[in-house]
């Protein structure tokens, strides 16, 4: 072990296997990058201790390399999270995939590891453009539509972060990326440019526009890092900022009225996640040890039971080919195996004690006890319920059971299954044996979720709405597939929540789609209005000038300057 | 000998030029012109040595005292441009072997180098001399070669280019030659140092001032600034992609080198600021030449026209750092002149190399060229990357510097409008990246293959100086601050 480079940085052995990737084929691909995943896990699982790398670029120091707890943290849960992705995908034959699916995963490794904004910075870019590729992969028009849209609030949201980065340094001096606080515009810059990869509301809407857009394999990977390393980012250098716990309460609730009216199912999981990521920025937000511990323990444990949830969803996307609610139901009696798992991610999404969520959650939920919170605390439990409905039991019950569709299909390849069954165990291990977990965190607190008033008050959280949901069941069946037949339950259910989060939310919707209306109109006037002008044919700026008319500009540009030379009093 | 090194450093390719003609053999001359072009560079190593351990150097020549002979002058900023120029003809060269073959008929490729050798001997003079009347010859020679270049293209749309082109050159270097001449009127000197010591005395005559106009507009003209650039996008589409790639990468540095000189080293930038509001100017014209000419580039269906415009935007980008007015301003302006040149001088040989293969510059001509010629596509993609700012490149180095330096003189509006074009070279760089890789072929090109090897080894010696560069910016960024400190000591002091 002497010869170990303890300090090859993490993100290095995914670059060269997608490098490898792009020149190998069929059974030596799949071993490759399995393999890379899992040594660059255990190279990092086998650090001994807290590494910095840095050398100096222009006048400054850069650390592109910087272990200490923390990023250690979220270093193994995305090599978890890789893992389980690349195996996820395995049995697709695209290059493409594979490649970008790499690539993304790596940089937001780098990102993590990243001791400076400038690499951040770097990392923050590639995140963006290898994960558009993702989207682009299922090779529709739409796709491409939605990547593109992607592609560019990513890439706005590097410009701002690269605004904020050189307005922060040249105030602090330090390019260290620490704890920045949002007391100077470069702080509030930067934390714009985190909000938009975090998913703050109204920054939020590439999340949904895109991901369940992508390939039935490539959103496993997109709903793992993009989020979640800005999460890590958050805590590094906003932990505290009262502002956030707003802005994640917000995030916690706002998305549990979209998420009723959604029939994609995949578009279901991402307005869940937006609501998850409410949790952990509310978490930083509150910025004791106990909370930040929270919000990344959340997000540890996020990472594997979304990712379970969305695999299942991608294995009934590509077995079936339908995703809507109302096209599928039933397929318990074909994919027995998918179901159980799917459901055991539910379980967790939902935080059933037992089950991951519940460890993770209550860490966030205490610490806002604990501070004086209580009306966000509040808030989080009302969120909670929410996420039981929409993800808990909206996603198993709508794909497996509701209606029969019809549908007889078979359980999804093995590789498949694998990932799953990974995802699933991990989802236990953690909820049955939380201690594991809390001793990766970055701070040191004592605290067990299994104490008797917890435990109980989510229980019974849980049962009632269940009992919501059972009783629902016995009135009328639930929504989406009986539309034409139960008016009372889909009036209940699609009306009465509209009209809530109607004289809620309506104006703030009206005023959102409005002024994306005009915006996009007066941007799509701009275009053609240049378009016209560089039209070949006819237009202004595309015929060849005469050269008098240059001429004409030599002859203005001379008599101005000549004319202010010569005023210049003597 | 290396006391005679900044005469040969332009006196080596002024000889060698009509010496082509004589060798009459194309292969041969062809070799020549890159032993030529290898030398100056040899030569403007050894002066950078020189003057790194000797300071700036004074050479007469003829042996004549300064202000009665010709004096040759080699401070930092001289030799820092003088090694940009002399690389990258030799590059260049290096790459034309094979594609003035595709682009021009036999009998033209003497010609050719001949006036790019003589081009390459304008250029270097008007980095060497101190003398106001030389650098006008110099700026002659250049200028009349680079017609001349310009005019062998094949399209026939070149000959107007270059008529174009020789009109406005022409009225710019008159321009220059009447603010010489009315500066020599007012101090009967011609040497640049001599000039700058006297011209304090009678800096408020209108005779001098007018002389600053003619010579500003003049220079102008040349550097294509904002909204004096319109000669400039079709003489890079139409003159061979050789001369092009030569052209985009020396022609315009030189003309913003002798626009520093007569700021800083000639007049002195007190003079300037005070007698015209210099900055607001240059802001407004750099960064109206940034948005128009990016947005220009975004539509232009020719891939060399549209880089051209890309050149324009890049020239405002050197500009708006002068007008910032402080060190750190001149430091971004004069790192971005080399990096700007490492840029173009690479996109434009990986263009020449398409062009090469399948004989047209029209962007839709050069779809699906992506999975035919990958390493020269790349190039065009790196060098693209580079254009819009992407770190680990040297654009970035370049954008960083600048936007620093606006900051630090709390500009900050300009600052978040020069990050805003960054996403405009976005745009038409995703263009050509959206013709190039994901668009199927609309001509036949079955049969085309990579560019042929003596093109893709300078293309990629380029790209990756490109990365090199964005990486270790010891010497650019070095050299820079160097030439800063000693345009804003005394004249000619050197750190």
């Amino acid at each position: 072990m002497m010869m170990w480079p303890d300090q090859l940085p993490a993100f290095v052995p995914f670059f060269l296997a997608a490098a490898l990737a792009l020149v190998t084929r069929g059974r030596v691909r799949s071993v490759l990058m399995i393999g890379a995943v899992v040594l660059s896990g255990l190279h990092l699982w086998l650090l001994s201790s807290d590494i910095t790398v840095s050398f100096r670029f222009l006048e400054y120091e850069l650390t592109p390399y910087r272990v200490d707890k923390m990023s250690l943290l979220f270093g193994y849960v995305f090599h978890l999270a890789a893992l389980m992705s690349v195996l996820f995908s395995l049995h697709v034959e695209d290059t493409t995939q594979h490649v970008s699916g790499l690539l993304y995963a790596g940089s937001a490794i780098g990102a993590v590891f990243a001791g400076d904004l400038l690499t951040l910075f770097v990392f923050w870019e590639l995140l963006a453009v290898t994960s558009a590729f993702l989207v682009w992969a299922k090779r529709t028009e739409r796709s491409y539509q939605a990547g593109m849209r992607y592609l560019i609030i990513q890439v706005l949201s590097g410009v701002i972060l690269l605004g904020g980065i050189v307005i922060h340094l040249n105030t602090t001096g330090s390019i260290a990326f620490d704890f920045i606080g949002i007391d100077s515009l470069g702080g509030w810059l930067i934390l714009i440019a985190f909000g938009f990869k975090a998913a703050f509301p109204l920054l939020h809407t590439w999340l949904t526009d895109a991901y369940p857009e992508a390939t039935s394999t490539g959103t496993v990977f997109l709903s793992a890092f993009t989020t979640k390393t800005a999460i890590y980012t958050l805590a590094r250098a906003y932990p505290g900022t009262e502002l956030l716990i707003y802005v994640g309460a917000t995030m916690a609730c706002f998305p549990i009225f979209y998420a009723v009216i959604q029939n994609d199912l995949r578009r279901v999981l991402s307005y869940s996640l937006i609501n998850q990521l409410g949790f952990m920025v509310c978490g930083i937000g509150i910025g004791t040890a106990l909370a930040v511990n929270g919000a990344v323990a959340h997000a540890f444990v996020h990472i594997i039971y979304k990712s379970l949830l969305f695999m299942s969803m991608g294995a009934v996307l590509y077995m079936t080919g339908k995703i809507k609610a109302t096209d599928i139901g039933g397929l318990y009696k074909t994919m027995p195996k998918t179901a159980i798992l799917c459901i055991i991610g539910a379980a967790s999404i939902s935080a059933f004690p037992l089950f991951s969520g519940f460890v993770a959650k209550s860490l966030i939920m205490a610490a806002a006890l604990k501070e004086g919170y209580e009306w966000i605390w509040l808030v989080l439990l009302l969120a909670s319920a929410g996420v039981l409905k929409h993800a808990g039991i909206q996603i198993p019950y709508f794909a497996f059971f509701a209606h029969d569709s019809g549908i007889r299909t078979s359980e999804p390849p093995r590789n498949m299954l694998l990932a799953m069954t990974i995802a699933a165990f991990f989802c236990l291990a953690i909820g049955i044996y939380p201690a594991m977990l809390y001793r990766l965190l970055p701070f040191d607190v004592a605290y067990s979720p299994y104490d008797l008033t917890h435990v109980l008050a989510q229980t019974q959280l849980l049962f009632f709405a269940m009992l919501a949901f059972v009783w629902l069941n016995i009135q009328g069946v639930y929504p989406p597939e009986v539309r034409a037949v139960n008016v009372d339950a889909e009036w209940f259910y699609r009306k009465l929540f509209r009209r809530i989060s109607a004289s809620l939310f309506g104006w703030l919707w009206r005023t959102d789609t409005d002024f994306r209306k005009w915006a996009l109109k007066k941007i799509d006037d701009i275009t053609v209005y240049f378009a016209k002008i560089h039209s070949s044919t006819s237009g202004k700026a595309s015929i060849i000038r005469p050269t008098g008319y240059m001429v004409i500009w030599v002859a203005i540009l001379l008599a101005a300057y000549l004319w202010l030379l010569l005023s210049f009093p003597h | 000998m290396t006391t005679h090194l900044p005469i040969l450093q332009v006196i080596i390719p002024l000889l060698a030029a009509p010496f082509c003609i004589f060798l009459r053999i194309p292969r041969l001359v062809g070799i020549f012109a890159i032993l030529v072009s290898a030398a100056a560079f040899l030569v403007s190593c050894g002066l950078l040595q020189q003057v790194i351990t000797a300071g700036t150097i004074s050479y007469k020549l003829g042996g004549w005292p300064a202000p009665w002979g010709i004096e040759y002058r080699i401070d930092i900023l001289n030799v820092y441009l003088l090694l940009l120029v002399s690389a990258m003809s030799t590059i260049v060269l290096v790459a034309a072997q094979t594609s003035i073959k595709k682009e021009l008929p036999e009998d033209r490729h003497v010609f050719f180098y001949t006036s790019f050798l003589l081009c390459l001997t304008g250029l270097l003079g008007i980095l060497a001399t101190a003398d106001a009347f030389n650098v006008f010859v110099f700026l002659e020679i250049s200028a009349l070669s680079t017609y001349t270049m310009i005019a062998l293209g094949t399209d026939r749309r070149a000959l107007t280019a270059s008529y174009q082109y020789l009109i406005m050159g022409t009225i710019g270097a008159t321009f220059i030659i009447i603010g010489v001449g009315l500066m020599y009127m007012m101090t009967g000197t011609l040497n640049m140092y001599d000039l700058a010591e006297r011209l304090p005395e009678v800096n408020t005559s209108r005779t001098v001032l007018s002389a600053f106009g003619f010579f500003i507009v003049g220079v102008c003209l040349k550097l294509a600034l904002f909204p004096l650039h319109l000669w400039l996008p079709n003489a890079y589409a139409f003159a061979p992609s050789i001369a092009t790639a030569f052209l985009a990468a020396t022609a315009t540095k030189v003309a913003v080198y002798l626009l520093i000189r007569l700021v800083f080293s000639i007049f002195g930038i007190e003079f300037v600021v005070t007698v015209l509001p210099m900055q607001e100017i240059f802001m407004v014209l750099g960064l109206a030449g940034i948005f128009a000419a990016s947005v220009s580039a975004i539509y232009q269906l020719n891939i060399k026209r549209l880089f051209a415009y890309s050149s324009v935007a890049q020239i405002g980008y050197m500009i708006l750092g002068l007008a910032i007015g402080t060190k750190l301003g001149l430091v971004a302006t004069l790192v971005h002149m080399f990096n700007h040149a490492l840029m173009k001088a690479a996109v434009f040989l990986a263009i020449g190399g398409a062009v090469y293969r399948i004989h047209s510059a029209q962007l839709i001509h050069f779809a699906g060229l992506g999975r035919k010629m990958p390493l020269t596509m790349a190039a065009i993609v790196i060098g693209g990357l580079s254009l819009i700012g992407v770190p680990l490149t040297v654009g970035f180095v370049s954008k960083w510097y600048l936007v620093l330096a606006l900051l630090e003189n709390g500009w900050w509006p300009v600052a978040i409008l020069v990050l805003m074009s960054s996403l405009l070279a976005v745009m038409y760089v995703w263009r050509t990246v959206e013709w190039i890789y994901f668009t199927p072929p609309r001509i036949n090109i079955d049969d085309v293959t990579e560019a042929p090897l003596s093109q893709l080894i300078p293309i990629w010696i380029l790209v990756l100086a490109n990365i090199y560069f964005g990486l270790n910016t010891s010497l650019t960024v070095g050299l820079s601050k160097m030439a800063a400190e000693s345009l804003y000591g005394i004249f000619g002091g050197v750190l």
